[in-house]
């Protein structure tokens, strides 16, 4: 399409140009007017002033932008840098503080895990010990309890017998038989309940 | 009486001799004087924006980095990495054609660009660089580049010619496209406006209202000649880009 477009358009300048050219010569376009020396020393002067503004341009100016465009792009990647190592300073300290956080979480747990099971155990010693005591003043109050008993029984068998012998003496007028009442009250405790 | 007004749509182009004497016995024409003003200002704008050389741009240098970027851009984008070596050369031809049109906008100052020795001046430049590139870069390979790869050897009569032709049409439709391009929207604006005035003469204040209409047309082809002023530009640019291309690449 474009090259037939400029095939076109190279037919079209053959064809059309001498005869614009013929126009110019009776005062047509002042651009075709060849016959003109200013038309010619224009572009001479115009590849004066293009080859001198190419040069200062080149030269110039545009090593002026370069520059600050560099410039800047240094600077930011400078800082994106800068910013980057931050991120990541900024990343391994959380994850330090993490870390941390988690074992001082793990520590804290094993002491109180740890206080629980000792308290249990202390407990469970001084209630074994407690108990054990309490057995033991049991064990020596029943002790007493029995040795109270047997001394108290010991005492009635006295008393009993001596009842028995006052009675006896009061009742048949002359003394018992000591051997026979206390027979006689040892076969009665004997059958005594309890 | 004074003659009725006429259209003159063509004196606008005609060239003289300016900066008096001195220029008139070195043959400097106003388009000359365009041509340097067009150069001062290229390099104003970036010397005097570049000079904060700030790290957060100001409005003109702002304005300076973004036609730096733009035909930096343009030219590693369409020729590749070896475009940076060329960049200086489009920079200053894209910039040299577009402050030359949009001045040649302003009253009283002449559009160099709307003349075809200026237009083929440059284009001729544009494929000479372009042909000295491709014979530096591939040396006599150079000439492969008129036969395309893969196309049956029975049609090389036929293509050859027929490539050769649209190879040597290049700096032709490159020159003709920006001279016709600048040259009509300059007769059409010294059309209409001599529209308001033979209106004016002719119809007194009937036409003199009636001559908003043509200075309507014009105000909106003030518009389209900033378009045009910048297309024009960036089409001379992309396809000396394009043709750069291919003298570095062939094909």
């Amino acid at each position: 399409m474009r090259r037939r477009l400029a095939v076109a358009i190279v037919l079209w300048s053959a064809l059309a140009c001498p005869a614009a050219w013929a126009q110019a010569e009776q005062g047509g376009m002042p651009q075709l007017n060849f016959a003109n020396p200013l038309t010619t020393s224009q572009v001479v002067w115009l590849a004066i002033i293009f080859f001198a503004l190419y040069l200062l341009v080149s030269r110039w100016a545009l090593p002026q932008v370069t520059e600050v465009i560099e410039d800047r792009a240094a600077s930011i990647a400078a800082d994106l840098g800068t910013a980057r190592q931050a991120k990541e300073a900024a990343d391994a300290a959380a994850e330090e503080e993490n870390r941390a956080t988690q074992r001082a979480r793990a520590e804290a747990q094993a002491e109180i895990s740890g206080a629980i099971a000792r308290a249990k155990e202390a407990a469970a010693a001084q209630s074994e010990q407690m108990n054990a005591r309490l057995q033991a003043q049991l064990d020596t109050a029943e002790q007493r309890i029995g040795e109270a008993r047997t001394r108290a029984m010991g005492a009635l068998r006295q008393v009993a017998t001596d009842t028995a012998m006052v009675v006896v003496n009061r009742l048949t007028g002359q003394p018992a038989d000591q051997r026979a009442v206390e027979q006689a009250v040892g076969a009665a405790l004997a059958n005594r309940p309890g | 009486m004074a003659a009725p007004p006429t259209i003159d749509a063509l004196s606008q182009f005609r060239l003289a001799t300016s900066l008096g004497p001195i220029g008139a016995s070195v043959n400097f024409t106003n388009s000359n004087l365009i041509m340097v003003a067009t150069a001062a200002a290229i390099l104003a704008l970036l010397h005097f924006g570049m000079r904060p050389r700030a790290m957060i741009p100001g409005r003109l240098q702002a304005l300076a980095e973004l036609c730096y970027s733009f035909i930096a851009d343009m030219c590693l984008d369409t020729i590749g990495p070896e475009g940076r070596r060329y960049f200086p050369f489009v920079f200053t031809l894209f910039f040299f054609i577009l402050f030359g049109n949009l001045l040649g906008l302003f009253p009283y100052f002449f559009a160099f660009t709307s003349h075809i020795a200026v237009t083929a001046a440059l284009a001729l430049l544009v494929f000479v660089l372009s042909i000295f590139v491709a014979v530096t870069h591939h040396g006599m390979r150079f000439f492969t580049y008129f036969f395309p790869q893969g196309a049956p050897v029975a049609l090389a009569p036929v293509l050859v010619p027929i490539e050769i032709l649209s190879f040597l049409s290049r700096p032709v439709s490159l020159s003709i496209r920006l001279f016709a391009n600048i040259v009509a929207g300059h007769v059409m604006w010294e059309v209409f406006a001599g529209f308001m005035l033979i209106l004016t003469a002719a119809l007194g204040i009937a036409g003199g209202a009636a001559s908003i209409l043509p200075l309507a047309i014009n105000v909106a082809l003030v518009g389209f000649e900033l378009l045009v002023a910048f297309l024009q530009a960036y089409v001379f640019a992309i396809l000396t880009c394009l043709y750069l291309h291919d003298a570095v690449h062939l094909h």
